[in-house]
């Protein structure tokens, strides 16, 4: 068995060695290292013709038309641009966004600076389990809202939201409905116009693709106009400019034609993985699932194992390469603030342990990670003051603690 | 976080850990922090009639560097009589530990525990002559 045992494939994952073998024929001089813009030569015309075969890989796991793939840097840029090109664009038919506590920063930071350009924001509470009430929805809107931001799945603890529910409840009102989908592409099935989207951020490197790659599904019917971001060559039918980044956007597209191809079977056994991870580990007492379990991507499991620090658990476990919604693996000093969203306690939050599984897990792994958590908790509990009280029966809300 | 080897030293093998009986009057306890905060330290020292540290145990709830911060602090104390423990400052041990900055707050923690767990030995023990030279 290799380790550590990497157990955080929402981080990043590994590029999948099919992809990377083909990445490679598009950057040297043997290969087709064209610029895809270039129009009078066949160095640009194979570098184009492989561009638009990924476009249209891409598009194909979406059920979307190639024409609505904008390729961007990443996920991060794909939000940038949809929120800021939608308020931009529109902002004179209102000035009002909706959006959740629980989004990545890349949403919350963006939503931020349109507040200090004098758009209005509201930000939404989840329920306990992560998912958005749909009522508390319909009451944000408001007449001036332009645009609803609601990520497909979270990252932190992986609960599926129902955007085909929340597309009916925005787009009778003509507001435009955005999706920032990094951590679902590939997971589960996307339909755009099942799920009723206007503008999805998509990421490669979740999906077993290279970093510095993503893109913004746009949809033109009807047509959701965005005002560009980055300005320069008109590429992208003037959305985005920039030379595109062949060998990258070939990545993308071949990664996602792995896992339009390799979805099902792989859904199917990371469920099962995660299914043996939670069972594996029920017997520890005091341990709690963050986040609705059903309506979750398979791959994903979050845990708090209370009355353990989740910063010295990370350490306990090094073995394993896993992340914590613990304040102490955060520059912040903050535990995490989608943990505290769902209204988990800040001991809860600091006890977290995101788990999440992808393509080259093996049940060995899972075993392995198993048996070491049952050694390390046990431990990491004989060293915690707050386990003893506990077992003494103490209250630890009655307790007056001296914050500090 | 990426730690100095006294760091994770003590973390694997924290010294001294465990609890005394709170009642016992020879015995001091300091209880510092909180949980909401990520960190809690309970230091408890026993106490000889001539005022020096025999013994010193801890149980800490937080990270690597309060692990290490308190394991550290109940080696330190041993053998010290009450003044000289009162005087161990948290830059000490952020030194020793070579702590990074932002887990400069774990040493303060410590130095808090430390100087509860005096206070309440001396309350216990009605000897409120206050040593603290901080």
């Amino acid at each position: 068995m290799r380790k550590p045992i990497y157990l955080d494939y929402s981080a990043t994952t590994p590029v999948d060695p099919r992809v990377a073998q083909l990445m490679c024929r598009y950057l040297t001089m043997e290969g087709d290292f064209g610029n895809p813009a270039s129009r009078s030569h066949a160095f640009g015309w194979e570098a184009e013709k492989a561009v638009e075969r990924a476009r249209a890989e891409v598009a194909a796991l979406i059920h979307a038309d190639p024409k609505e793939i904008v390729w961007t840097s990443g996920a991060t840029e794909s939000d940038n641009l949809a929120l800021k090109g939608v308020a931009h664009f529109y902002q004179t038919k209102g000035r009002h966004i909706v959006t959740v506590k629980t989004e990545h920063k890349a949403i919350l930071d963006t939503a931020r600076q349109l507040e200090r350009e004098g758009f209005e924001v509201t930000y939404l509470d989840p329920e306990p389990d992560g998912l958005l009430d749909l009522g508390r929805l319909e009451a944000a809107l408001r007449k001036d809202t332009i645009l609803v931001s609601v990520m497909h799945v979270n990252n932190e603890i992986g609960v599926i939201q129902d955007l085909a529910a929340i597309s009916r409840i925005v787009k009778p009102r003509g507001i435009i409905l955005h999706s920032d989908a990094a951590q679902s592409a590939g997971k589960i099935p996307i339909d755009v116009n099942a799920l009723g989207v206007d503008l999805l951020s998509l990421s490669a490197h979740k999906v077993y693709g290279p970093k510095g790659i993503g893109a913004l599904y746009v949809r033109r019917k009807p047509r959701v106009r965005l005002e560009a971001q980055m300005h320069g060559g008109g590429h992208e039918r003037g959305m985005r400019s920039g030379t595109l980044a062949t060998h990258q956007i070939v990545g993308m597209g071949e990664a996602f034609r792995l896992a339009r191809e390799e979805m099902d079977a792989e859904a199917a056994r990371l469920k099962r993985l995660r299914v043996r991870l939670l069972e594996g580990l029920s017997d520890i007492e005091e341990v709690y699932v963050n986040g609705d379990l059903d309506r979750r991507i398979p791959g994903n499991l979050n845990i708090s194992f209370n009355f353990v620090e989740g910063e010295s658990l990370i350490m306990a476990l090094k073995e394993l390469a896993v992340s914590s919604g613990s304040a102490c693996t955060s520059a912040s000093l903050e535990p995490s603030y989608v943990l505290r969203a769902l209204g988990r306690n800040d001991e809860l939050a600091h006890s977290s342990i995101r788990f999440t599984m992808g393509r080259f897990t093996t049940e060995e792994d899972v075993e392995y990670t198993i048996r070491l958590l049952h050694e390390k908790i046990g431990r990491l509990r004989e060293l915690s003051p707050l386990w003893e009280m506990y077992k003494d029966g103490v209250d630890l809300n009655s307790v007056q603690w001296a914050a500090h | 976080m990426a730690y100095g080897n006294k760091v994770l030293d003590h973390y694997e093998n924290p010294r001294n850990v465990g609890s005394f009986d709170k009642a016992d009057p020879s015995i001091g306890t300091g209880m510092v922090g909180a949980p909401a905060c990520g960190d809690v330290m309970k230091l408890q020292i026993r106490v000889n009639e001539n005022g020096v540290i025999e013994e010193a145990r801890f149980k800490t709830y937080g990270c690597g560097s309060a692990i290490a911060s308190s394991s550290l602090l109940t080696e330190w104390v041993k053998g010290k009589t009450l003044d000289e423990a009162g005087q161990i400052k948290n830059t000490d041990i952020a030194e020793e530990l070579a702590l990074p900055p932002v887990k400069i707050h774990c040493s303060v923690l410590a130095e808090d525990a430390i100087k509860a767990a005096i206070a309440d030995y001396r309350k216990k023990t009605g000897k409120n002559e206050s040593v603290d030279a901080a």
